[in-house]
Protein backbone atom coordinates (compact mmCIF):
# COMPACT_ATOMS: atom_id res chain seq x y z
CA UNK A 1 0.00 0.00 0.00
CA UNK A 2 1.26 3.48 -0.87
CA UNK A 3 1.54 6.03 1.95
CA UNK A 4 -1.33 8.48 2.38
CA UNK A 5 -2.42 11.25 4.68
CA UNK A 6 -5.71 10.86 6.53
CA UNK A 7 -8.39 13.14 7.90
CA UNK A 8 -11.75 12.51 9.53
CA UNK A 9 -14.48 14.69 8.00
CA UNK A 10 -16.88 16.63 10.19
CA UNK A 11 -19.57 17.49 7.63
CA UNK A 12 -20.52 16.44 4.13
CA UNK A 13 -19.67 19.63 2.30
CA UNK A 14 -16.28 20.08 3.97
CA UNK A 15 -15.53 16.45 3.12
CA UNK A 16 -16.37 17.14 -0.53
CA UNK A 17 -14.20 20.26 -0.40
CA UNK A 18 -11.30 18.36 1.21
CA UNK A 19 -11.27 15.82 -1.61
CA UNK A 20 -10.94 18.55 -4.23
CA UNK A 21 -8.20 20.34 -2.24
CA UNK A 22 -5.85 17.37 -2.13
CA UNK A 23 -4.41 15.85 -5.28
CA UNK A 24 -5.42 12.23 -5.72
CA UNK A 25 -7.71 12.21 -2.68
CA UNK A 26 -10.54 9.77 -2.06
CA UNK A 27 -13.45 9.36 0.32
CA UNK A 28 -13.40 6.31 2.54
CA UNK A 29 -16.44 4.97 4.41
CA UNK A 30 -16.66 1.21 5.03
CA UNK A 31 -13.41 0.69 3.16
CA UNK A 32 -14.10 -2.97 2.36
CA UNK A 33 -13.43 -2.51 -1.36
CA UNK A 34 -11.12 0.52 -1.39
CA UNK A 35 -8.63 -0.92 1.14
CA UNK A 36 -8.54 -4.22 -0.71
CA UNK A 37 -7.66 -2.34 -3.92
CA UNK A 38 -5.11 -0.18 -2.08
CA UNK A 39 -3.32 -3.26 -0.77
CA UNK A 40 -2.97 -4.41 -4.37
CA UNK A 41 -1.94 -0.89 -5.47
CA UNK A 42 -4.80 -0.78 -7.94
CA UNK A 43 -6.02 2.27 -6.04
CA UNK A 44 -3.24 4.55 -4.81
CA UNK A 45 -4.81 7.62 -3.15
CA UNK A 46 -2.41 10.09 -1.53
CA UNK A 47 -5.06 11.37 0.87
CA UNK A 48 -8.12 9.76 2.46
CA UNK A 49 -11.09 11.73 3.72
CA UNK A 50 -12.91 9.52 6.21
CA UNK A 51 -16.64 10.18 5.88
CA UNK A 52 -17.69 7.23 8.04
CA UNK A 53 -18.66 9.41 11.04
CA UNK A 54 -20.88 11.82 9.12
CA UNK A 55 -24.53 11.84 10.24
CA UNK A 56 -25.85 10.14 7.10
CA UNK A 57 -27.07 7.01 8.84
CA UNK A 58 -30.85 7.45 8.92
CA UNK A 59 -33.51 5.47 7.11
CA UNK A 60 -36.51 7.79 6.79
CA UNK A 61 -39.95 7.20 5.34
CA UNK A 62 -40.73 10.10 3.05
CA UNK A 63 -43.81 10.76 0.90
CA UNK A 64 -44.66 7.07 0.77
CA UNK A 65 -41.10 6.26 -0.22
CA UNK A 66 -37.82 5.90 1.60
CA UNK A 67 -34.68 7.95 2.00
CA UNK A 68 -31.61 5.92 2.93
CA UNK A 69 -28.57 7.77 4.28
CA UNK A 70 -25.39 7.08 2.32
CA UNK A 71 -23.70 5.67 5.43
CA UNK A 72 -26.44 3.20 6.38
CA UNK A 73 -24.69 -0.15 6.68
CA UNK A 74 -25.75 -2.88 4.27
CA UNK A 75 -26.65 -5.10 7.24
CA UNK A 76 -28.73 -2.37 8.92
CA UNK A 77 -30.61 -1.65 5.70
CA UNK A 78 -31.31 -5.33 5.03
CA UNK A 79 -32.65 -5.75 8.58
CA UNK A 80 -34.81 -2.61 8.63
CA UNK A 81 -38.42 -3.61 9.34
CA UNK A 82 -39.96 -1.25 6.80
CA UNK A 83 -37.52 -2.33 4.07
CA UNK A 84 -38.30 -6.00 4.78
CA UNK A 85 -42.05 -5.40 4.51
CA UNK A 86 -42.29 -2.76 1.73
CA UNK A 87 -39.11 -3.42 -0.29
CA UNK A 88 -38.30 -7.10 0.33
CA UNK A 89 -36.40 -7.30 -2.98
CA UNK A 90 -33.88 -4.82 -1.57
CA UNK A 91 -33.45 -6.77 1.66
CA UNK A 92 -33.04 -10.02 -0.28
CA UNK A 93 -30.47 -8.50 -2.65
CA UNK A 94 -28.41 -7.09 0.23
CA UNK A 95 -28.45 -10.41 2.06
CA UNK A 96 -27.31 -12.20 -1.09
CA UNK A 97 -24.13 -10.11 -1.15
CA UNK A 98 -20.81 -10.55 0.68
CA UNK A 99 -20.64 -11.94 4.25
CA UNK A 100 -22.05 -10.88 7.61
CA UNK A 101 -18.78 -9.18 8.55
CA UNK A 102 -18.55 -7.24 5.29
CA UNK A 103 -22.20 -6.16 5.35
CA UNK A 104 -21.55 -4.72 8.83
CA UNK A 105 -18.93 -2.40 7.32
CA UNK A 106 -20.14 -1.77 3.77
CA UNK A 107 -22.28 1.33 3.27
CA UNK A 108 -25.11 2.23 0.91
CA UNK A 109 -23.07 4.84 -0.97
CA UNK A 110 -19.94 2.69 -1.05
CA UNK A 111 -21.83 -0.31 -2.37
CA UNK A 112 -22.92 1.75 -5.41
CA UNK A 113 -19.31 2.82 -6.03
CA UNK A 114 -17.56 -0.54 -5.61
CA UNK A 115 -15.30 -1.54 -8.48
CA UNK A 116 -15.61 -4.59 -10.70
CA UNK A 117 -14.18 -7.95 -9.65
CA UNK A 118 -13.05 -8.77 -13.21
CA UNK A 119 -9.89 -10.81 -12.60
CA UNK A 120 -7.88 -8.75 -15.10
CA UNK A 121 -8.72 -5.54 -13.25
CA UNK A 122 -7.09 -7.20 -10.24
CA UNK A 123 -4.07 -8.55 -12.14
CA UNK A 124 -1.61 -5.71 -12.52
CA UNK A 125 0.66 -7.42 -15.03
CA UNK A 126 -2.16 -7.94 -17.55
CA UNK A 127 -3.66 -5.27 -19.81
CA UNK A 128 -6.91 -3.76 -18.54
CA UNK A 129 -8.55 -0.64 -19.99
CA UNK A 130 -10.35 0.06 -16.73
CA UNK A 131 -7.16 -0.03 -14.64
CA UNK A 132 -4.82 1.37 -17.29
CA UNK A 133 -6.73 3.12 -20.10
CA UNK A 134 -5.48 2.22 -23.55
CA UNK A 135 -3.68 -0.96 -22.48
CA UNK A 136 -6.35 -3.30 -23.89
CA UNK A 137 -8.94 -5.71 -22.53
CA UNK A 138 -7.56 -9.11 -21.56
CA UNK A 139 -11.01 -10.54 -20.91
CA UNK A 140 -12.18 -10.35 -24.53
CA UNK A 141 -10.15 -13.42 -25.46
CA UNK A 142 -9.16 -14.51 -21.98
CA UNK A 143 -10.97 -15.96 -19.00
CA UNK A 144 -14.32 -14.21 -19.24
CA UNK A 145 -16.68 -16.49 -17.32
CA UNK A 146 -17.74 -13.62 -15.05
CA UNK A 147 -17.95 -10.93 -17.74
CA UNK A 148 -20.70 -9.00 -19.48
CA UNK A 149 -23.02 -10.23 -22.22
CA UNK A 150 -25.12 -7.08 -22.60
CA UNK A 151 -23.93 -3.74 -24.02
CA UNK A 152 -21.19 -5.58 -25.94
CA UNK A 153 -18.09 -3.60 -26.89
CA UNK A 154 -14.38 -4.16 -27.47
CA UNK A 155 -13.10 -1.85 -24.73
CA UNK A 156 -14.23 -3.37 -21.44
CA UNK A 157 -16.59 -6.24 -20.62
CA UNK A 158 -16.32 -6.01 -16.83
CA UNK A 159 -19.57 -6.24 -14.85
CA UNK A 160 -20.77 -4.13 -11.96
CA UNK A 161 -20.64 -6.46 -8.96
CA UNK A 162 -23.38 -5.06 -6.69
CA UNK A 163 -26.49 -6.98 -5.67
CA UNK A 164 -28.01 -4.03 -3.78
CA UNK A 165 -27.87 -1.76 -6.82
CA UNK A 166 -29.76 -4.29 -8.97
CA UNK A 167 -32.71 -4.16 -6.58
CA UNK A 168 -32.44 -0.36 -6.38
CA UNK A 169 -32.54 -0.05 -10.18
CA UNK A 170 -35.70 -2.18 -10.23
CA UNK A 171 -37.16 0.09 -7.52
CA UNK A 172 -36.46 3.33 -9.51
CA UNK A 173 -33.97 4.64 -6.95
CA UNK A 174 -32.28 8.01 -7.24
CA UNK A 175 -28.94 9.08 -5.80
CA UNK A 176 -28.64 12.38 -3.93
CA UNK A 177 -25.29 14.16 -3.78
CA UNK A 178 -23.59 17.30 -2.51
CA UNK A 179 -20.86 19.11 -4.44
CA UNK A 180 -17.80 20.83 -2.93
CA UNK A 181 -19.62 24.16 -3.46
CA UNK A 182 -22.62 22.87 -1.51
CA UNK A 183 -24.94 22.28 -4.48
CA UNK A 184 -27.18 19.25 -4.24
CA UNK A 185 -28.68 17.16 -7.01
CA UNK A 186 -30.64 13.93 -7.48
CA UNK A 187 -29.54 11.48 -10.18
CA UNK A 188 -31.75 8.57 -11.26
CA UNK A 189 -29.70 5.46 -10.48
CA UNK A 190 -30.38 4.21 -13.99
CA UNK A 191 -28.47 7.27 -15.31
CA UNK A 192 -25.73 7.09 -12.66
CA UNK A 193 -23.31 4.69 -14.37
CA UNK A 194 -21.51 5.69 -17.57
CA UNK A 195 -20.94 3.30 -20.50
CA UNK A 196 -17.80 1.19 -20.43
CA UNK A 197 -17.30 1.45 -24.19
CA UNK A 198 -15.64 4.87 -24.17
CA UNK A 199 -13.96 5.50 -20.81
CA UNK A 200 -14.15 2.32 -18.71
CA UNK A 201 -11.93 3.94 -16.07
CA UNK A 202 -14.75 6.44 -15.40
CA UNK A 203 -17.75 4.61 -14.01
CA UNK A 204 -20.27 7.20 -12.82
CA UNK A 205 -21.49 10.72 -13.57
CA UNK A 206 -20.14 11.96 -10.22
CA UNK A 207 -17.93 15.02 -10.52
CA UNK A 208 -14.65 15.37 -8.59
CA UNK A 209 -15.40 15.77 -4.89
CA UNK A 210 -19.13 15.10 -5.30
CA UNK A 211 -20.31 13.04 -2.33
CA UNK A 212 -23.32 10.72 -2.20
CA UNK A 213 -25.48 11.74 0.75
CA UNK A 214 -28.51 9.46 0.34
CA UNK A 215 -30.44 7.14 -1.93
CA UNK A 216 -34.20 7.63 -2.30
CA UNK A 217 -36.80 5.08 -3.27
CA UNK A 218 -40.28 6.03 -4.52
CA UNK A 219 -43.24 4.15 -3.01
CA UNK A 220 -43.00 0.43 -3.79
CA UNK A 221 -44.73 -0.51 -7.07
CA UNK A 222 -47.84 -2.71 -6.86
CA UNK A 223 -47.17 -6.42 -7.27
CA UNK A 224 -44.79 -8.99 -5.86
CA UNK A 225 -41.05 -8.59 -5.40
CA UNK A 226 -38.24 -11.11 -5.66
CA UNK A 227 -34.44 -11.28 -6.00
CA UNK A 228 -32.78 -14.35 -7.40
CA UNK A 229 -29.00 -14.77 -7.65
CA UNK A 230 -27.07 -17.55 -9.35
CA UNK A 231 -23.44 -18.02 -8.36
CA UNK A 232 -20.68 -20.61 -8.19
CA UNK A 233 -21.15 -21.18 -4.44
CA UNK A 234 -24.32 -21.20 -2.37
CA UNK A 235 -23.07 -18.25 -0.32
CA UNK A 236 -20.46 -15.50 -0.27
CA UNK A 237 -19.79 -15.21 -4.01
CA UNK A 238 -20.50 -12.64 -6.68
CA UNK A 239 -23.38 -13.16 -9.09
CA UNK A 240 -23.04 -14.90 -12.40
CA UNK A 241 -26.56 -13.70 -13.13
CA UNK A 242 -29.06 -12.08 -10.81
CA UNK A 243 -32.56 -10.76 -11.37
CA UNK A 244 -34.59 -8.31 -9.30
CA UNK A 245 -38.33 -8.02 -9.88
CA UNK A 246 -40.54 -5.39 -8.27
CA UNK A 247 -44.05 -5.53 -9.73
CA UNK A 248 -43.60 -4.97 -13.47
CA UNK A 249 -40.08 -3.56 -13.01
CA UNK A 250 -37.12 -5.81 -13.77
CA UNK A 251 -33.35 -5.40 -13.38
CA UNK A 252 -30.42 -7.75 -14.04
CA UNK A 253 -27.04 -8.14 -12.34
CA UNK A 254 -23.84 -9.81 -13.50
CA UNK A 255 -24.53 -9.17 -17.17
CA UNK A 256 -23.40 -5.60 -17.92
CA UNK A 257 -21.15 -2.72 -16.86
CA UNK A 258 -24.03 -1.47 -14.74
CA UNK A 259 -27.02 -2.97 -12.94
CA UNK A 260 -29.19 -3.44 -16.00
CA UNK A 261 -32.77 -2.22 -16.27
CA UNK A 262 -34.57 -4.80 -18.41
CA UNK A 263 -36.71 -2.25 -20.25
CA UNK A 264 -37.20 -4.45 -23.32
CA UNK A 265 -38.58 -7.25 -21.18
CA UNK A 266 -40.81 -4.76 -19.35
CA UNK A 267 -42.14 -3.39 -22.65
CA UNK A 268 -42.84 -6.89 -23.92
CA UNK A 269 -44.74 -7.79 -20.76
CA UNK A 270 -46.68 -4.54 -21.03
CA UNK A 271 -47.69 -5.53 -24.57
CA UNK A 272 -49.05 -8.85 -23.32
CA UNK A 273 -46.05 -11.12 -23.98
CA UNK A 274 -45.35 -14.16 -21.82
CA UNK A 275 -42.46 -14.20 -19.35
CA UNK A 276 -40.45 -16.36 -21.74
CA UNK A 277 -41.08 -13.99 -24.65
CA UNK A 278 -40.14 -11.04 -22.45
CA UNK A 279 -36.87 -12.70 -21.41
CA UNK A 280 -36.09 -13.48 -25.04
CA UNK A 281 -36.71 -9.85 -26.00
CA UNK A 282 -34.26 -8.64 -23.35
CA UNK A 283 -31.48 -11.06 -24.26
CA UNK A 284 -31.92 -10.88 -28.03
CA UNK A 285 -28.90 -8.60 -28.52
CA UNK A 286 -26.68 -10.31 -25.95
CA UNK A 287 -23.21 -11.40 -27.00
CA UNK A 288 -21.01 -14.04 -25.39
CA UNK A 289 -17.22 -14.10 -25.46
CA UNK A 290 -16.72 -17.84 -25.03
CA UNK A 291 -16.43 -18.41 -21.32
CA UNK A 292 -19.56 -16.44 -20.53
CA UNK A 293 -21.81 -17.76 -23.32
CA UNK A 294 -23.76 -19.71 -20.71
CA UNK A 295 -24.98 -16.46 -19.17
CA UNK A 296 -27.35 -15.75 -22.06
CA UNK A 297 -29.65 -18.78 -21.68
CA UNK A 298 -29.12 -18.65 -17.90
CA UNK A 299 -30.31 -15.03 -17.75
CA UNK A 300 -33.37 -15.93 -19.84
CA UNK A 301 -34.32 -18.69 -17.44
CA UNK A 302 -33.68 -16.65 -14.30
CA UNK A 303 -35.77 -13.76 -15.63
CA UNK A 304 -38.68 -16.17 -16.15
CA UNK A 305 -38.30 -17.92 -12.78
CA UNK A 306 -37.95 -14.65 -10.86
CA UNK A 307 -41.02 -13.18 -12.59
CA UNK A 308 -42.95 -16.31 -11.62
CA UNK A 309 -41.64 -16.14 -8.06
CA UNK A 310 -42.68 -12.48 -7.71
CA UNK A 311 -46.11 -13.36 -9.11
CA UNK A 312 -46.52 -16.16 -6.57
CA UNK A 313 -45.54 -13.82 -3.74
CA UNK A 314 -48.05 -11.29 -5.02
CA UNK A 315 -50.81 -13.93 -5.02
CA UNK A 316 -49.86 -15.02 -1.51
CA UNK B 1 16.59 -20.98 -6.82
CA UNK B 2 18.28 -23.73 -8.85
CA UNK B 3 21.49 -25.53 -7.83
CA UNK B 4 23.32 -23.67 -10.58
CA UNK B 5 22.27 -20.36 -9.11
CA UNK B 6 23.45 -21.47 -5.69
CA UNK B 7 26.82 -22.50 -7.07
CA UNK B 8 27.28 -19.03 -8.54
CA UNK B 9 26.44 -17.33 -5.30
CA UNK B 10 23.49 -15.11 -4.57
CA UNK B 11 21.54 -13.97 -7.61
CA UNK B 12 20.59 -10.45 -8.54
CA UNK B 13 17.19 -11.17 -7.04
CA UNK B 14 18.87 -11.57 -3.67
CA UNK B 15 20.51 -8.19 -3.95
CA UNK B 16 17.67 -6.31 -5.64
CA UNK B 17 16.70 -3.49 -3.34
CA UNK B 18 13.14 -3.27 -2.14
CA UNK B 19 12.34 -0.15 -4.09
CA UNK B 20 9.03 0.33 -2.33
CA UNK B 21 10.78 0.36 1.03
CA UNK B 22 13.39 2.81 -0.24
CA UNK B 23 10.70 5.03 -1.74
CA UNK B 24 8.96 4.98 1.56
CA UNK B 25 12.07 5.99 3.45
CA UNK B 26 13.25 8.68 1.05
CA UNK B 27 12.15 12.10 2.13
CA UNK B 28 14.04 14.41 -0.20
CA UNK B 29 14.17 14.60 -4.00
CA UNK B 30 16.56 11.96 -5.29
CA UNK B 31 18.68 11.79 -8.43
CA UNK B 32 18.49 8.91 -10.86
CA UNK B 33 21.41 7.42 -12.80
CA UNK B 34 21.34 10.30 -15.31
CA UNK B 35 21.52 12.82 -12.54
CA UNK B 36 17.99 14.07 -13.12
CA UNK B 37 15.97 15.11 -10.14
CA UNK B 38 13.07 12.81 -9.41
CA UNK B 39 9.85 14.03 -7.84
CA UNK B 40 9.58 13.64 -4.11
CA UNK B 41 8.13 10.25 -3.28
CA UNK B 42 5.40 9.83 -0.75
CA UNK B 43 6.66 9.36 2.79
CA UNK B 44 4.99 7.17 5.36
CA UNK B 45 2.65 9.15 7.54
CA UNK B 46 2.42 8.30 11.21
CA UNK B 47 -0.42 9.29 13.45
CA UNK B 48 -0.95 9.10 17.20
CA UNK B 49 -4.20 7.31 18.02
CA UNK B 50 -6.05 5.90 21.00
CA UNK B 51 -7.72 2.53 20.64
CA UNK B 52 -10.04 1.02 23.23
CA UNK B 53 -9.46 -2.71 23.15
CA UNK B 54 -11.08 -5.14 25.58
CA UNK B 55 -12.01 -2.27 27.89
CA UNK B 56 -8.58 -0.63 28.07
CA UNK B 57 -7.53 2.50 26.16
CA UNK B 58 -4.14 2.18 24.46
CA UNK B 59 -2.18 5.07 23.01
CA UNK B 60 -0.10 4.15 20.00
CA UNK B 61 1.65 5.63 17.02
CA UNK B 62 0.75 4.00 13.71
CA UNK B 63 1.47 4.41 10.02
CA UNK B 64 -1.86 5.51 8.50
CA UNK B 65 -1.72 2.37 6.34
CA UNK B 66 -1.91 0.08 9.37
CA UNK B 67 -4.97 -2.15 9.32
CA UNK B 68 -6.91 -2.59 12.54
CA UNK B 69 -5.70 -6.21 12.47
CA UNK B 70 -2.02 -5.24 12.29
CA UNK B 71 -2.44 -2.63 15.02
CA UNK B 72 -4.03 -5.25 17.27
CA UNK B 73 -1.42 -7.90 16.52
CA UNK B 74 1.80 -6.00 15.96
CA UNK B 75 1.40 -2.88 18.08
CA UNK B 76 -0.76 -4.14 20.93
CA UNK B 77 0.21 -7.85 20.83
CA UNK B 78 -3.37 -9.14 20.77
CA UNK B 79 -2.20 -12.00 18.60
CA UNK B 80 -5.37 -14.06 19.02
CA UNK B 81 -6.83 -12.40 15.91
CA UNK B 82 -5.23 -14.10 12.93
CA UNK B 83 -4.19 -12.92 9.50
CA UNK B 84 -5.36 -15.38 6.87
CA UNK B 85 -5.96 -13.82 3.46
CA UNK B 86 -5.65 -10.13 4.48
CA UNK B 87 -8.35 -9.38 1.88
CA UNK B 88 -11.58 -9.90 3.80
CA UNK B 89 -12.26 -13.30 2.31
CA UNK B 90 -11.47 -15.78 5.10
CA UNK B 91 -12.78 -14.23 8.33
CA UNK B 92 -9.77 -15.28 10.49
CA UNK B 93 -9.32 -11.66 11.62
CA UNK B 94 -12.93 -11.17 12.77
CA UNK B 95 -13.30 -8.93 15.85
CA UNK B 96 -16.25 -7.13 17.42
CA UNK B 97 -16.43 -3.35 16.99
CA UNK B 98 -19.29 -1.65 18.85
CA UNK B 99 -20.69 -5.16 19.28
CA UNK B 100 -20.74 -5.86 15.53
CA UNK B 101 -18.49 -8.42 13.85
CA UNK B 102 -16.18 -7.05 11.18
CA UNK B 103 -13.05 -8.24 9.39
CA UNK B 104 -10.25 -6.21 10.95
CA UNK B 105 -7.95 -6.62 7.93
CA UNK B 106 -10.19 -4.40 5.77
CA UNK B 107 -10.31 -1.51 8.19
CA UNK B 108 -7.75 1.13 9.09
CA UNK B 109 -6.63 1.50 12.69
CA UNK B 110 -6.90 5.30 12.41
CA UNK B 111 -10.61 4.94 11.62
CA UNK B 112 -11.36 3.26 14.95
CA UNK B 113 -10.55 5.98 17.47
CA UNK B 114 -13.42 6.12 19.93
CA UNK B 115 -14.73 2.64 19.10
CA UNK B 116 -15.21 -0.21 21.55
CA UNK B 117 -13.15 -3.10 20.16
CA UNK B 118 -13.34 -6.64 21.52
CA UNK B 119 -10.94 -9.39 20.43
CA UNK B 120 -10.90 -13.07 21.33
CA UNK B 121 -8.74 -12.13 24.34
CA UNK B 122 -11.54 -9.88 25.59
CA UNK B 123 -14.28 -12.48 25.30
CA UNK B 124 -12.89 -14.75 27.98
CA UNK B 125 -9.72 -16.14 29.48
CA UNK B 126 -8.47 -19.48 30.79
CA UNK B 127 -10.63 -20.49 33.73
CA UNK B 128 -13.27 -17.95 32.72
CA UNK B 129 -14.16 -18.82 29.16
CA UNK B 130 -16.93 -17.19 27.16
CA UNK B 131 -19.73 -19.73 26.57
CA UNK B 132 -18.84 -19.79 22.87
CA UNK B 133 -15.20 -20.57 23.64
CA UNK B 134 -16.26 -23.34 26.02
CA UNK B 135 -18.64 -24.76 23.39
CA UNK B 136 -15.90 -24.88 20.75
CA UNK B 137 -13.73 -26.86 23.19
CA UNK B 138 -16.60 -29.14 24.20
CA UNK B 139 -17.58 -29.87 20.58
CA UNK B 140 -14.06 -29.97 19.16
CA UNK B 141 -14.92 -27.12 16.78
CA UNK B 142 -11.46 -26.91 15.22
CA UNK B 143 -8.48 -28.89 14.05
CA UNK B 144 -5.45 -26.66 13.48
CA UNK B 145 -7.10 -23.76 15.31
CA UNK B 146 -5.96 -20.96 13.03
CA UNK B 147 -9.46 -19.83 12.06
CA UNK B 148 -10.91 -20.45 15.53
CA UNK B 149 -10.67 -17.01 17.11
CA UNK B 150 -12.32 -15.55 14.02
CA UNK B 151 -14.99 -18.25 14.07
CA UNK B 152 -15.75 -17.59 17.74
CA UNK B 153 -15.89 -13.79 17.44
CA UNK B 154 -18.03 -14.14 14.33
CA UNK B 155 -20.38 -16.61 16.03
CA UNK B 156 -20.83 -14.26 19.00
CA UNK B 157 -21.64 -11.37 16.64
CA UNK B 158 -23.91 -13.61 14.57
CA UNK B 159 -25.99 -14.62 17.60
CA UNK B 160 -26.39 -10.95 18.51
CA UNK B 161 -27.65 -10.23 15.00
CA UNK B 162 -30.10 -13.13 15.19
CA UNK B 163 -31.38 -11.98 18.59
CA UNK B 164 -32.10 -8.60 16.99
CA UNK B 165 -34.29 -10.41 14.46
CA UNK B 166 -32.05 -9.88 11.45
CA UNK B 167 -32.92 -12.08 8.44
CA UNK B 168 -30.35 -13.82 6.24
CA UNK B 169 -30.11 -15.16 2.71
CA UNK B 170 -31.36 -18.49 4.10
CA UNK B 171 -34.54 -16.91 5.51
CA UNK B 172 -37.55 -17.97 3.37
CA UNK B 173 -39.48 -14.76 4.10
CA UNK B 174 -37.34 -11.74 5.01
CA UNK B 175 -40.40 -10.01 6.47
CA UNK B 176 -41.01 -12.81 9.00
CA UNK B 177 -41.23 -11.58 12.58
CA UNK B 178 -39.56 -14.66 14.03
CA UNK B 179 -36.72 -16.54 12.36
CA UNK B 180 -35.76 -19.93 13.85
CA UNK B 181 -31.98 -20.43 13.88
CA UNK B 182 -31.89 -23.56 11.74
CA UNK B 183 -28.70 -25.31 10.65
CA UNK B 184 -29.13 -23.70 7.22
CA UNK B 185 -29.42 -20.27 8.87
CA UNK B 186 -26.25 -20.80 10.93
CA UNK B 187 -24.27 -22.07 7.94
CA UNK B 188 -25.35 -19.11 5.80
CA UNK B 189 -24.70 -16.56 8.53
CA UNK B 190 -21.22 -18.03 9.15
CA UNK B 191 -20.25 -18.22 5.46
CA UNK B 192 -17.72 -15.41 5.92
CA UNK B 193 -15.53 -17.69 8.05
CA UNK B 194 -13.56 -20.36 6.24
CA UNK B 195 -12.06 -23.43 7.93
CA UNK B 196 -9.60 -25.23 5.66
CA UNK B 197 -9.55 -28.19 8.07
CA UNK B 198 -13.30 -28.37 7.35
CA UNK B 199 -14.33 -28.61 10.98
CA UNK B 200 -17.70 -27.21 9.97
CA UNK B 201 -19.95 -29.91 11.48
CA UNK B 202 -18.36 -29.41 14.90
CA UNK B 203 -18.35 -25.62 14.55
CA UNK B 204 -22.08 -25.84 13.82
CA UNK B 205 -22.62 -28.05 16.86
CA UNK B 206 -20.64 -25.65 19.08
CA UNK B 207 -22.62 -22.63 17.91
CA UNK B 208 -25.92 -24.43 18.43
CA UNK B 209 -24.89 -25.37 21.96
CA UNK B 210 -23.67 -21.88 22.87
CA UNK B 211 -26.72 -20.29 21.30
CA UNK B 212 -29.00 -22.78 23.07
CA UNK B 213 -30.62 -23.60 19.73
Amino acid sequence: MKPFTYERATNAQSAAHAVTQNPNAKFIAGGTNLLDLMKLQIETPAHLVDVSRLPLTRIEQKEGGLRIGALVRNSTLAADGHVRRAYPVLSEALLAGASGQLRNKATTGGNLLQRTRCMYFYTRDKPCNKREPGSGCSALQGINRSNAVLAPNDTCIAVHPSDMAVAMIALNASVETVSPAGATRAIPLNDFYTPASTHPEIETVLQPGELITSVSLPPPPPGGQSYRKVRDRASYAFALVSVAVAGNQIALGGVAYKPWRASKAEAALGAGASATEAADAEMKDAKGYGGNDFKIPLARRIIVSTLNDAQEKSNA
Amino acid sequence: MSDKDSANGPTLRGYAPDTAAIDALTSSPSRDVLGQTQPRTARPVTQQIRLKVNGTVHSLSVDTRTSLLDALRENLRFTGSKKGCDHGQCGACTVLVEGMRIVSCLSLAVMHEGDEIVTIEGLGEPGKLHPMQAAFLEHDGFQCGYCTSGQICSAVGMLTEHRKGWPSHATPDVAAASIPLSDAEIRERMSGNLCRCAAYPNILAAIKAAGAV
